[in-house]
C-alpha cells in the first residue's frame, strides 16, 4: 500500500514535470497567459475604479478589495486549461500510451493538477506584484498575506480536478475550452469578485451568497486586508474537499474507462 | 495451449450500433509474430486496443502470458509495450526527453532511464537529432521514437498497430530492420498491417480479419494454398472484351474469374492441372475470338487470398467500400469522450 503510494507519488511528479516543461516550451503561451491576468488588474483597478469605489465600506479602496478577488478570477479562468492540456494529450494520443504502462492510474491526473497549481501560484505572484506597483497592500502581516494565497491556490486546485473530468469527457480540446468557459464565467461574476454581493439585484445576492467563489474571495480579501476570516474559510474547506472527495475518484474512474 | 503469448476468445466491442469486433478468437504463440491483416475498418486497431488493456470489450475473455487483460491489467502492462498508428510521443519534449520520461514511467530509475534512451537513439538513428524538440521531427524519425519508447525495458510482448503506414520505403525498411531484430532476440509481435507484403515479410502467421471477423488464419503459405494450387491471370488485349472473356473462362467449370484493380486483368484458379487449365483458357478465349495481351501461370499471392476471402482487394487507399482505418480510430477515440 505504502510502495504503492510512492509509486504514484514518483509517477505523478514526473508527468508534473513533463507539463511544466511543456509551458516553458510554449513562449506564446506563456506571455498571454501572464499578460491577461496583468490586464485584468489594470483594466478593473482603473476602469470600474472609479465607479464601484463608491460603494465600499469606507475606508477601503478599491484596488485593495479587487485584487484578492481577480487572484481568484485568474485562478478560475487558469483551472480551465487542465481540461485543455488532457483534451490535447488524449487527442495526440500520448494518453493511450500511458494507460498501456505499468504507471499509476492517477498519476497522469495528478501530474496535470499539480503542474497548473504551480502555474496558477507563479500567475498569483506576478499579479501580486503588479498589484503592489500600483498600490495594493496586504494589511495583516505576512502570515495572512501566505494564507491568503494559499486559500485561493487551493480552491484553484480543486477546480482543476472538475476541468480535468470535463477534459476527459469532452471531444476534443476546443469543446473543452468552451465547456469551461460556459461554466466559468457565470461561476467568476454573480459572486463578490468585483462588486460586493449587496448590490446585485436580490435573486443573485442570494446565487452569489452560496457561490464558492464568493466565500473564497471573502476569505482571501479578509485575509488581506481584514474582517471576519472564519465565517467563509470553513466554507470554502468545505467546498474545496468536497470537490477533491467527489472530482478525483470520478476522474480516475473515467481515466480507466476510456475508450 | 500454455506456450502463447497471447490468447483470446469470442472479443466482441461494439460502438454505439458499429460492431466493431464481432467475436475475435486469436493466438499468438511465444516468440513468434502474428500479422492481423485486414482492410481499412476490419477492426484491427479496436483488436490491439482490447490486448493493450486500453479497451474493455463487451464481451469474450483474452489474456497475455496468462494474465487476463481485464482482473490483471496492471501485470499486463508491465509485460507489453505499444506503438500505436498516430506516433504517440511528446511533441514538446525532445527525443531524450521523451525517451528519458517515458523510461521512468516504465519504472526505471533515473541512471538507467538516461543510459537505456541514449543506447536506442543511437540504435534508432536518432542522436543527432536527440536535443531537438520532437515536433521537428519527420515522419519516419517520429515513428522511430515511438517505436524506441516501447522498447525501454525490452517487453516481451509488443504491439505495433501499422507500424510503417504512410512511410517512405527508406523508413519502413528501417523499421522492418528492427522488428526482425526485435524477433531475434525472442519477443512476441504481434502486428497489424493492411500491407500484404509487409505481412508476408514479417510474420509467421497471419490471422486476416475483416468485418470484425476472422475469417481465415495461418501461414502466408498455408493461406495461398488455400486459394488454390495455381492462378492463372490473363491480361486482355481490350478491356471491352472483359465481359466475353468472363463468360467464355466460366465455361471452364472452375469457377468465376475474379476481377482484379484492372480492367483488362483476370485471376482464374487452376486447383488441379496448372499447365492443362492454362491450355484450356488458352483455347477458349482463341476459339471467342478474343485477343490477348499476356496469359501467365502463377502461384497465389496474398492478393489473391485477400481477394477471394474479402471480396475486395486490399491495397491501396480507398479500398473497399467501408469508412476506412482513420474513420475507425476517428470514431474510437470519440468514442473515448463519451
Amino acid at each position: 500500500m505504502i510502495a504503492q503510494l510512492g509509486w504514484t507519488l514518483r509517477d505523478g511528479y514526473i508527468v508534473a514535470g513533463r507539463n511544466m516543461r511543456h509551458f516553458i516550451r510554449q513562449p506564446q503561451l506563456l506571455l498571454f497567459s501572464t499578460v491577461q491576468p496583468i490586464m485584468f488588474v489594470l483594466l478593473f483597478s482603473y476602469v470600474f475604479g472609479g465607479a464601484i469605489g463608491g460603494s465600499l465600506p469606507a475606508g477601503v479602496s478599491y484596488k485593495d478589495f479587487l485584487l484578492p478577488g481577480i487572484l481568484i478570477q485568474s485562478t478560475a479562468f487558469r483551472a480551465t486549461q487542465t481540461a485543455i492540456g488532457l483534451s490535447e494529450d488524449m487527442k495526440r494520443g500520448v494518453i493511450d500510451r500511458f494507460r498501456s504502462m505499468p504507471m499509476a492510474r492517477s498519476a497522469v491526473l495528478a501530474g496535470r493538477t499539480l503542474a497548473d497549481l504551480v502555474r496558477t501560484i507563479i500567475v498569483i505572484g506576478i499579479m501580486l506584484a503588479v498589484g503592489y506597483a500600483i498600490g495594493f497592500r496586504f494589511e495583516q502581516g505576512p502570515l495572512s498575506a501566505i494564507a491568503s494565497i494559499l486559500v485561493v491556490a487551493a480552491f484553484g486546485f480543486a477546480l482543476s480536478w472538475i476541468f480535468a473530468y470535463v477534459g476527459l469527457i469532452a471531444k476534443g480540446p476546443e469543446a473543452a475550452q468552451s465547456a469551461g468557459f460556459v461554466a466559468i464565467f457565470p461561476l467568476v461574476f454573480a459572486s463578490s469578485i468585483f462588486v460586493p454581493v449587496d448590490t446585485m439585484p436580490s435573486w443573485l445576492q442570494s446565487i452569489a451568497d452560496v457561490s464558492p467563489v464568493t466565500a473564497t474571495a471573502d476569505t482571501a480579501r479578509a485575509l488581506a486586508i481584514g474582517g471576519d476570516v472564519w465565517s467563509s474559510l470553513w466554507q470554502v474547506l468545505v467546498w474545496v474537499i468536497g470537490i477533491l472527495i467527489v472530482f478525483v475518484p470520478l476522474c480516475v474512474r473515467k481515466y480507466r474507462r476510456l475508450q | 495451449m500454455a506456450d502463447n503469448a497471447v490468447e483470446a476468445e469470442g472479443i466482441v466491442k461494439r460502438f454505439g450500433s458499429t460492431v466493431a469486433l464481432d467475436g475475435v478468437d486469436l493466438g499468438v504463440e511465444e516468440g513468434t509474430v502474428l500479422g492481423l491483416l485486414g482492410p481499412n475498418g476490419a477492426g484491427k486497431t479496436t483488436m490491439v486496443r482490447v490486448l493493450a488493456t486500453l479497451l474493455r470489450p463487451d464481451s469474450g475473455t483474452a489474456s497475455v502470458f496468462g494474465r487476463d487483460v481485464i482482473s490483471r491489467a496492471t501485470e499486463v502492462r508491465g509485460l507489453i509495450a505499444l506503438t500505436g498508428q498516430f506516433a504517440a510521443i511528446d511533441e514538446l519534449l525532445t527525443g531524450r526527453e521523451n525517451l528519458r520520461m517515458f523510461g521512468q514511467l516504465f519504472r526505471l530509475d533515473r541512471r538507467e532511464a538516461s543510459r537505456r534512451a541514449d543506447e536506442l537513439l543511437e540504435r534508432f538513428d536518432l542522436a543527432d537529432a536527440a536535443d531537438r524538440q520532437a515536433r521537428t521531427y519527420s515522419g519516419g524519425m517520429r515513428r522511430r521514437l515511438d517505436l524506441a519508447s516501447s522498447l525501454l525495458t525490452k517487453p516481451p510482448m509488443l504491439f505495433l498497430d501499422e507500424p510503417t503506414t504512410g512511410l517512405d520505403p527508406r523508413s519502413r525498411n528501417q523499421i522492418w530492420e528492427v522488428i526482425r531484430e526485435l524477433v531475434r532476440e525472442g519477443t512476441t509481435l504481434l502486428l497489424t498491417t493492411q500491407y500484404l507484403e509487409e505481412a508476408d515479410q514479417l510474420t509467421d502467421r497471419i490471422a486476416v480479419i475483416d468485418h470484425g471477423q476472422v475469417i481465415a488464419q495461418g501461414t502466408g503459405d498455408e493461406l495461398k494454398d488455400s486459394v488454390g494450387g495455381q492462378m492463372i491471370s490473363v491480361r486482355l488485349a481490350n478491356p471491352w472484351d472483359r465481359e466475353r472473356a468472363i463468360e467464355s473462362l466460366t465455361r471452364l467449370g472452375c469457377g468465376t474469374p475474379e476481377p482484379s484493380e484492372l480492367v483488362r486483368e483476370l485471376t482464374l484458379s487452376a486447383p488441379e492441372d496448372g499447365i492443362a487449365m492454362i491450355e484450356a483458357a488458352a483455347h477458349a478465349l482463341r476459339e471467342s475470338g478474343i485477343a490477348v495481351s499476356d496469359i501467365a501461370l502463377r502461384r497465389p499471392t496474398l492478393d489473391d487470398v485477400f481477394l477471394t476471402l474479402t471480396g475486395a482487394p486490399a491495397t491501396g487507399d480507398g479500398a473497399g467500400p467501408d469508412t476506412g482505418e482513420f474513420a475507425e480510430a476517428e470514431s474510437e477515440a470519440a468514442g473515448a469522450r463519451r
